[in-house]
Order: C-alpha cells, then sequence, then structure tokens
C-alpha cells in the first residue's frame, strides 16, 4: 500500500497577491490581478493586458530578505520568495531533518535577464555573472542553498503543466520512500522573449482571458510562483502542525496530437483525469469541484470541456477556471492553482470563473460564475495542461486521519 | 538497494564519434582540432519525412533521430547487423510496430534548442518587431519528448527534465521508479544537447571552456582550466524484460548535489555501491568524466589513485566534448562496454585489464556541483 | 498577376522551409492546407509573418487567414487588392 501523501505547507506569489493570506483576501473579494504591465519593458505592454506581480525586483529582494540580488533573475526571486514561505508555513526550519527533496519547475529560466543583458553577453565582459543565471536549473539551485535543501534537487519543464508535473514527481517520490518531504511547485516571470512568442501564435487576448466564453480571444500572460510542501502521513504528524489537504490522485498523458494545439476530444485531458481518479480508485462522481485549466483560447476549452463531459457523462462536478484571477503563469500555474484548489478545500468555498458572461453553446456545463461559500468540497482536481500535448491532472482531497 | 530490473535494449547515439550505427562500437576514433565538438549528422531525411522536419532545427532532428534509432536497435531483427535507415515518417515507425506499447518518453536537455532561442534572442536584441512562431514552438524545452510522442502517436507519460547535468540522470531515475512503481515495462529515455558557436562564445566568457582551439585526443595535456565542450543525442529504450537485442542491466542512478566536505565522493560511492549490494573492488570498470578543466579533473584523480586502484579506469569526454547530457554518451559506452566485453583502446585511462567485465560504474561530476553516478551490470 | 503567383510560391517555400519542393511542385489553385501539401496552423501564422513582413499587410485575427491562404491564387488575390487600397 503506498505511502499516503500530504500537503503541510503552502507558498504563493502572484499578481494577486504577496502570500497566502492575501491570496485567499483577493479570491474571496473576487480581485483580479489583471491589468496593465507596469515594469517589464514590452512593445506589447499597450496592446494586452497582464497579470504582472506587482513590484519591482527590488521590492522583489526585499521580500525575498536578501540584501543584495546581484546574480538573481526575477524568476529566482519570484521562486525564493514562495517557496520559502512555503516552508516556513509547514515550519520544517523547526524540526528535526528528514530527507527532502526540491522538484521546481520553469520554462523561461533567467530569461528576465538574459534578454535584457543579451548584447552585452554578446560584446563585453560586464554582465558575465548573469550568463549561468539563464537556464532553468538557476533558479531551483539558488532555491535550493537558500533553503539548505541537498537530498534531492532537479527541475523540469513542461510548458504550462510543469508545476503539477513537479507536485506529481514529489508525489512519486515520496510514496516510494526514496523522500520524506519535497518542495514542489514552479516559478516563472514575464519575459519580452515569451511576450512576444505567445503574440506570434496569435493567442493572447486583448481583453482580460474569458474562458470557456463563446467570445473568449486567447490568454491573459501572468507571472508568479507557488510551492507545496508534501510529506508522508508519518513526517507530517511532527511538530503538531495541520495537514491542509491530501494528493490523493494524479495523472500524467501525452496528448499526441499537434505542437500547440490539442485534439477536439481532448484526448490528453481525457486521459490525465481518468489516470488520475484511477491512481486510488476515485469514482468520478465523488470530485466536487475541477478547477480547469482553462485559459481562454478557443482550443483549450473546447478540448478541456469535452473531455470533461465524456468522463464525469451526466454527474459534471463544479468547474471553474481560476486564470481570470492569476493570469496565465505559464510554468508556475500548475502549482499555484493546486494552492487555490486547496484553499477551497480548506474554506469550504468555489472559486467564481470570472469574466464569462455567455457561456460556450458546445458544452453542457456552465462553469460557477459567482463565488460558493460554506459548501461541502471533499475532493478537487486541478487541470494543467500544456503545449506540446503535456497533460497533467492532480487530486487533492480533505485530509481525513 | 536492487530494485525491479531495468534493461538497456536499444540505443541510439548521435555524437561527435560515428556512433549512429548501433551494429558498430567505435570502429575509428574521429579526431579533431575545434573550438567545440559537433556531431556527426546522420542523414536525417532518411530517418524523418522532409514536410514533416519543415520546421524542425537540428536538436529536434537529433532528438527524434535518435529516438527512432534506439527503437528500432531494440526490434529484433531477422539477421543479427541488420540496419535498417527507413523510417522516414511517423505512419511507417507504427507501421513497423516502433513504439507500440511503449509506456514513457522522458527527455533531459539541459539547454533545450539553443539555435531557435538564439534565433529569438537576436532578433529581439536588433529591435524587430514581427515575430515568427517556429522558434518560440522548437524552444520550449519540452518540445523534443512532445514531438517524439506525435511520431509515435504515445499518449502515454510524458516528462522532461533540465537540470544541467542532472537533466539526464533525472530522466533515467523517473524511469528507474516507473519500472519499480509497475507503471511502465517500455521507456524511452533521452539525453540531449547541442553548442553553436554563438553559445559557445557567450559561455566562454562564464570561464566554461578552454579559450581557443584544442585537440581533443590530447584534451589531457594541456592542463589548463575550462573543458571542450561537445554536443550529442543519446536515447535508450529500456524495459523489464531481457530481449536478444539487451545490452546490459541499468541498476540504480544517483545525483548528488554540492557534497558536504564531511562526506567525500569515495564515502558516498561507496555507500551507493553497498546500498546496491556492492563493494568498489567488484567495480570491473569506472567510465569517469574527465573533461580536461585542470580546476576540477582532480576529482577523478582521487577516486582513481584510492577505491578505484583496481579498476579498469575509462574516458568519454575526449570522443564527446562536455555538454550536461554527456552522460548519454558515457551510457552508451558502458552499455556497448558490457555487451561486447571489451573496452576500447581509445577510451581507456589506465591499462589494467579485467578478467570480467560485469560491473561497471559511471561518475560524472560538473564544477564540483552536480554530482552524478549510474550503475551497470551484465544482463 | 502571374509574375505574383510565381514569387509567392518561392516566398511560400523560403518561409515554411519546405526543402524538397520546388515553385513547379505547387499549383497555384491547389489548396495549400488540409489535402495539398498538408500545412497546419502554425504554417497558417508564418504566412501571416510573410504577408506583413514582405506585403505590409496585417492579419489581426488568424481565423481570417484560412480564406486568404486557401490556395497561392487566394494569396495573390488579397495581395493585389489589398495593397492597391
Amino acid at each position: 500500500m503506498a505511502r499516503r501523501v500530504v500537503v503541510t505547507g503552502i507558498g504563493i506569489l502572484s499578481s494577486i497577491g504577496r502570500n497566502l493570506p492575501e491570496t485567499l483576501e483577493s479570491v474571496l473579494r473576487s480581485r483580479s490581478g489583471i491589468g496593465k504591465l507596469r515594469y517589464l519593458n514590452s512593445p506589447h505592454q499597450n496592446e494586452f493586458p497582464f497579470a504582472e506581480v506587482p513590484f519591482p525586483n527590488t521590492a522583489l529582494t526585499e521580500l525575498a530578505q536578501l540584501s543584495d540580488s546581484e546574480g538573481y533573475s526575477r524568476n529566482a526571486l519570484l521562486g525564493l520568495i514562495a517557496a520559502t514561505e512555503a516552508l516556513q508555513h509547514a515550519r520544517l526550519h523547526e524540526l528535526p531533518p528528514l530527507r527532502t527533496g526540491l522538484l521546481s519547475a520553469t520554462t523561461v529560466g533567467g530569461m528576465d535577464t538574459c534578454e535584457r543583458y543579451y548584447n552585452d553577453f554578446l560584446t563585453n565582459d560586464s554582465k558575465n555573472i548573469y550568463i549561468d543565471v539563464y537556464d532553468c536549473a538557476d533558479s531551483t539551485e539558488k532555491i535550493a542553498d537558500h533553503l539548505s535543501i541537498r537530498d534531492y534537487i532537479t527541475t523540469l519543464s513542461t510548458a504550462c503543466s510543469s508545476a503539477a508535473n513537479a507536485i506529481l514527481l514529489g508525489a512519486r517520490l515520496i510514496r516510494s520512500g526514496r523522500l520524506d518531504r519535497a518542495v514542489a511547485g514552479g516559478t516563472e516571470a514575464l519575459t519580452s522573449f515569451h511576450i512576444n512568442g505567445f503574440n506570434s501564435l496569435k493567442i493572447l487576448d486583448k481583453v482580460p482571458c474569458r474562458p470557456f466564453d463563446v467570445n473568449r480571444n486567447g490568454i491573459t500572460l501572468g507571472e508568479g510562483a507557488a510551492y507545496l510542501i508534501l510529506e508522508t502521513e508519518e513526517a507530517a504528524h511532527a511538530g503538531d502542525r495541520p495537514i491542509f489537504a491530501e494528493l490523493s490522485g494524479f495523472g500524467n498523458a501525452c496528448e499526441a496530437f499537434h505542437q500547440t494545439a490539442s485534439a477536439p476530444d481532448g484526448k490528453g485531458a481525457y486521459l490525465a483525469m481518468e489516470r488520475a481518479l484511477k491512481l486510488n480508485g476515485t469514482k468520478p462522481s465523488e470530485i466536487d469541484y475541477i478547477n480547469a485549466h482553462g485559459t481562454g483560447t478557443d482550443n483549450n476549452d473546447l478540448a478541456e470541456g469535452a473531455a470533461i463531459e465524456r468522463l464525469f457523462g451526466e454527474k459534471i462536478p463544479l468547474v471553474s477556471s481560476t486564470k481570470p484571477f492569476t493570469g496565465h503563469m505559464t510554468s508556475a500555474a500548475g502549482s499555484a492553482e493546486a494552492v487555490l484548489s486547496i484553499l477551497c478545500l480548506i474554506h469550504r468555498m468555489v472559486l467564481p470563473n470570472l469574466n464569462l458572461e455567455t457561456p460556450m453553446p458546445e458544452l453542457k456545463f456552465k462553469p460557477v460564475t459567482e463565488l460558493i461559500r460554506d459548501v461541502d468540497v471533499n475532493l478537487v482536481m486541478s487541470n494543467s495542461f500544456g503545449f506540446g500535448g503535456n497533460d497533467t491532472s492532480l487530486i487533492f482531497k480533505k485530509y481525513n486521519r | 538497494m536492487i530494485r525491479v530490473p531495468a534493461y538497456i535494449n536499444g540505443i541510439g547515439l548521435i555524437s561527435p564519434q560515428q556512433t549512429a550505427d548501433p551494429s558498430l562500437f567505435l570502429p575509428e576514433v574521429m579526431e579533431y582540432t575545434t573550438d567545440f565538438l559537433t556531431s556527426v549528422d546522420p542523414n536525417y531525411k532518411a530517418f524523418i519525412d522532409p514536410l514533416a522536419a519543415r520546421r524542425m532545427s537540428r536538436l529536434i532532428k537529433m532528438g527524434i533521430t535518435a529516438a527512432k534509432i534506439a527503437l528500432q536497435d531494440a526490434t529484433p531483427k531477422p539477421h543479427e547487423g541488420d540496419f535498417l535507415p527507413s523510417l522516414a515518417s511517423g505512419s511507417e515507425a507504427t507501421r513497423e510496430g516502433l513504439g507500440v506499447g511503449l509506456d514513457a518518453i522522458i527527455t533531459g536537455t539541459g539547454l533545450g534548442s539553443v539555435e531557435d532561442t538564439e534565433k529569438i534572442l537576436g532578433r529581439m536584441t536588433a529591435g524587430e518587431q514581427l515575430m515568427n512562431p517556429t522558434p518560440f514552438i522548437q524552444s520550449t524545452y519540452n518540445t523534443i519528448s512532445s514531438q517524439i510522442a506525435i511520431i509515435l502517436q504515445c499518449h502515454n507519460y510524458n516528462s522532461t527534465y533540465v537540470h544541467r547535468s542532472f537533466s539526464f540522470e533525472s530522466a533515467l531515475q523517473d524511469a528507474l521508479l516507473q519500472f519499480e512503481e509497475g507503471a511502465a515495462a517500455t521507456a524511452l529515455i533521452g539525453g540531449i544537447d547541442e553548442m553553436t558557436e554563438n553559445h559557445l562564445k557567450i559561455t566562454r566568457r562564464a570561464g566554461h571552456w578552454k579559450m581557443g582551439p584544442v585537440n581533443n585526443l590530447n584534451l589531457l595535456s594541456y592542463q589548463t582550466p575550462g573543458a571542450l565542450a561537445g554536443e550529442g543525442s543519446a536515447y535508450f529504450l529500456m524495459a523489464s524484460q531481457i530481449t536478444s537485442t539487451t545490452y546490459a542491466s541499468l541498476l540504480d542512478v544517483q545525483t548528488i548535489y554540492k557534497p558536504e566536505e564531511s562526506l567525500p565522493m569515495d564515502e558516498v560511492i561507496t555507500r551507493f555501491l553497498s546500498d546496491n549490494g556492492l563493494s568498489p573492488d567488484q567495480v570491473d570498470a569506472v567510465i569517469l568524466g574527465y573533461n580536461g578543466d585542470i580546476r576540477y579533473d582532480f576529482l577523478y584523480d582521487r577516486l582513481g589513485s584510492g577505491i578505484f586502484r583496481e579498476a579498469q579506469q575509462v574516458w568519454y569526454k575526449h570522443l564527446c566534448g562536455e555538454y550536461y547530457t554527456s552522460t548519454g554518451f558515457a551510457l552508451w559506452l558502458g552499455a556497448n562496454i558490457l555487451k561486447h566485453q571489451v573496452i576500447p583502446v581509445a577510451v581507456r585511462f589506465n591499462n589494467l585489464n579485467a578478467d570480467r567485465l560485469q560491473h561497471i560504474l559511471v561518475y560524472n561530476q560538473d564544477r564540483n556541483i552536480n554530482h552524478s553516478l549510474l550503475l551497470l551490470s551484465r544482463k | 498577376m502571374e509574375d505574383l503567383i510565381e514569387k509567392l510560391k518561392k516566398e511560400v517555400i523560403e518561409q515554411l522551409n519546405l526543402e524538397d519542393i520546388s515553385a513547379e511542385d505547387i499549383d497555384a489553385d491547389s489548396p495549400l492546407f488540409g489535402e495539398g501539401l498538408g500545412l497546419d496552423s502554425i504554417d497558417a501564422l508564418e504566412l501571416i509573418v510573410l504577408l506583413e513582413k514582405n506585403y505590409g499587410l496585417k492579419i489581426e485575427d488568424p481565423k481570417d487567414g484560412k480564406k486568404i491562404f486557401h490556395s497561392i491564387r487566394t494569396m495573390a488575390d488579397y495581395i493585389t487588392e489589398y495593397q492597391r487600397a
């Protein structure tokens, strides 16, 4: 019988809050973080809305409690802040150490500094300290050093499902007995590089994203970082600490259809969700709420919606996408939305799918448009589907001893 | 800890040596005097339909081709030594049964497609506003695993690891975990990285490389800081069953981040071996990641004159250069040594002759930060 | 118009990196997408870039591309019509 994996700490930094309490406050007030770009210089800053973390790097340096951020990308700063919050939330620093791993996800890595200094890299030695900051591993190693995690570290990149796969890997390492604890999640800073990239795909909406709306026209890019502390039940019982949720299911599948599009029937999404349910024999009817990937593109929402209907049949759970709150946090979306899903479990609520005016006619179900409170939420499914067809689904359960 | 066996049943390796034909084991050694080693490209058109390849940069072609070679290598052949490079399209691949029933595709890459990333950065730096979608899509690290899955129509587990010199190791560890969980019976695992002139120029500023061209076969004679950069694409078809194509068994993989001074590497290695029921004197050959960087090569010297002084010592980076997923080349080398029961002269580091070649350990370290161990045994 | 068609064929081959195809292989009226050449949505986006870069014509919504990029001839028609404007 595989060991149960529980969540004992949460850290999150995004356009809707510096930390978990601020994030909760924002969602309770239906306050979205989408607006104008303030700190990143992009030729598209007046063309599209974004969900930027409302702090320049100098303020992030302070939040990260660093005296000096020389050699730190914005990506690393975001990750450091959220991972530190998670660790402290779980009070791991007060407990005797157990085998702990760091599984972090990013795709853009330190590109925020690389794109700024690329010309220097080519022509002079003034920015050499940032050359090795560019890759995906840099932020992970900085977090590992800061939090003194040595037992196991690695970095994953599967586009928009990256952080969900980091959580999935953390759970597998714990279940197998290789680790007792894992800090798992992802970080992604906005960069001109990927704003231009998504724009070249013509999938950025000129207004805040409208998942599952008939008039939806693309994504709203966001940024931030989020991490969960995963532990075995036994390790979690040390130190008289609360357990926030159990990670009771996870599934990974590949769409294998096209590099940027999902198959219309959402085969990859279907398989990921089905595998997550099958892991512990959860019945579809037991899921109370799905935090959908729901990006606001024509393609995703149709494919994901079709997959949900096919899998859940007559009894479709409550569904919403929280991307109108946080924007699409790309490599951090999987863990940020896991956090929001867990907040729903803890606070007995279901978050609304903002910006939804006219539901898509192709789908039978209608996403939730108002915050629902005082409702029994025992099982939440959180979906993250990435470019390249990397589809992952996580299931969080209210923890019962 | 003896876990569920994982057998290496097929290998595809594209490297700066003549390695693309899996029926040959280093028939000759290629010598270069160069700033960085570049892979010998096979005829990609024989493996990938030109229309499908239209938007693939070189890295993607290297990955897909090595993956297809590995799958074909793992297919029992009517006659030993057959090599059929007629895998020009996805439908052919699935028609030949390649990839059918494949449970996982996992790739490790430290840098992804450098060429595509540079294309975009170059245009941005030149102030261009109009961007093409193709390089952006190809610059995402997971595109390799994803495009392999599309060609093979594999809907099963798919992931990508991007942690410098842990990238390939992490992919292998994920695979071993899959076998242990019973979640997979076959897995296609790859390690791939490329080097470009531009990237070399930039990373030279960061002190990674020799400052000028070097001769690869005399790599250790320079005694200067910096390594010789290289590249390669290595894909392995691994399975829980031995077949007629099995090279060797992969027993275990460990990654060690910033090992403490209090626990020196020889102790870490001794513990790793003991977890697998072995002691250092049972390691018949040790493959070491010497790369010519005088600042760090002493770490290998220590082991070579210490716990592995009785072992046949082997090195490989003079053949493939230094890159984040170079242990892919080392794994190919170890698997072939065990299969053929011979250590080619070109890779011998010392002159001991092992009576038997049963257990091989690969040890690599990157600037004394990322250390990794791979343990292989004869099937 | 025929000159433009020939020019477009070469530009499409270059933009989409259709290495093994020459201008003679492309029929001006054959569908570019689906059957015919078998191009996909990313190729359509690349053609949008081509139109803007080489002809100064901007297509905001990729859905409009379907009609314009049906064949080389429809592309030539579109360019001829809108460049005049």
